[in-house]
């Protein structure tokens, strides 16, 4: 996967946490996932479809993930209750978003959020689409960014050769 | 001064209420997408209305056409995700008066919102 379409994500995680919760990301170095790499406890979920398509996956531990919603909505909510997971939603929908806009040349429509919450679940995108993992710390604690797209029209017109 | 807000996040309505009651606007009503919204405005008569535009059921888009299309002059701020700029073109073209891109500081809400209030007084 072309560094255009990771680097996006990179700036986009950070303006999203810089913005709306004052708390500036380190970065580390983004590497490809191995598919048989668990996620974390709480996962949002995004589907990207148009230009560019595949799925966006933001990843944190139980206990970061609520750090984070409670500096984000500034209320302590526990992972099991509904609002919890609309936050976390947010979070990876303003992250998507952002990125999407500095793919240059290209259109891509981001789905509305999902939200898988519980210990041991794994998510698989597509099997042809190599999977990113943008490694992310902040004060709240470790989470990831997991960029599986691909560019549609690049897979098109390589398997019209 | 009436606001609807108008997202389907219950986090982001609850951002943004919090922000228009800083600013002293606290007669808020919330709706949870395009259709929602729809159905709420006749009874509420809006002076502001916040719009995300990716939500299920009826997107913002489609929202500010109908609203439009019914004669109702109420400005509209999206408030959105959506940062392309042909996004923020098709939006002004469906009638939208001014644009947020989500994530927002409270200053750079507050500051669309007064500026979108004071251009529709002096129209």
């Amino acid at each position: 996967m072309s560094s255009a379409y990771i680097l996006p994500f990179v700036d986009s995680v950070n303006n999203v946490f810089e913005t709306m919760m004052q708390m500036p990301v380190t970065v580390g170095e983004p590497a490809i996932k191995p598919h048989d790499t668990p996620a974390d406890n709480v996962s949002g979920i995004i589907g990207m479809t148009g230009d560019v398509d595949g799925t966006v996956v933001l990843g944190f531990p139980t206990a970061t993930a609520e750090r984070c919603v409670a500096v984000f909505t500034g209320m302590e909510i526990n992972a099991d209750h509904e609002d919890f997971a609309d936050a976390i939603g947010e979070l990876v929908n303003m992250i998507s978003g952002g990125a999407k806009a500095k793919f240059v040349g290209k259109h891509a429509d981001i789905s509305c959020p999902s939200v898988v919450i519980g210990a041991g679940h794994s998510v698989f995108g597509r099997k042809d689409v190599k999977c990113v993992r943008i490694p992310c710390e902040c004060d709240l604690g470790e989470f990831f960014v997991d960029v599986a797209i691909r560019d549609s029209q690049e897979q098109s017109a390589a398997q019209a050769a | 001064m009436k606001v609807l807000l108008v997202d389907d996040s219950k986090t982001m309505r609850n951002i943004q209420r919090g922000i228009l009651g800083q600013l002293g606007y606290q007669e808020v009503e919330e709706a949870v997408d395009g259709q929602d919204a729809l159905d709420k405005v006749e009874a509420f008569q809006p002076n502001l209305i916040l719009l995300d535009w990716n939500m299920p059921n009826m997107d913002g888009l489609t929202f500010a056409k109908q609203y439009r299309g019914a004669g109702h002059r109420t400005p509209i701020i999206m408030v959105t995700t959506e940062a392309e700029k042909s996004r923020v073109v098709e939006a002004i073209k469906a009638g939208v008066n001014n644009y947020v891109v989500k994530p927002f500081t409270p200053n750079v809400l507050g500051e669309r919102i007064q500026e979108t209030l004071a251009r529709a007084k002096a129209a």
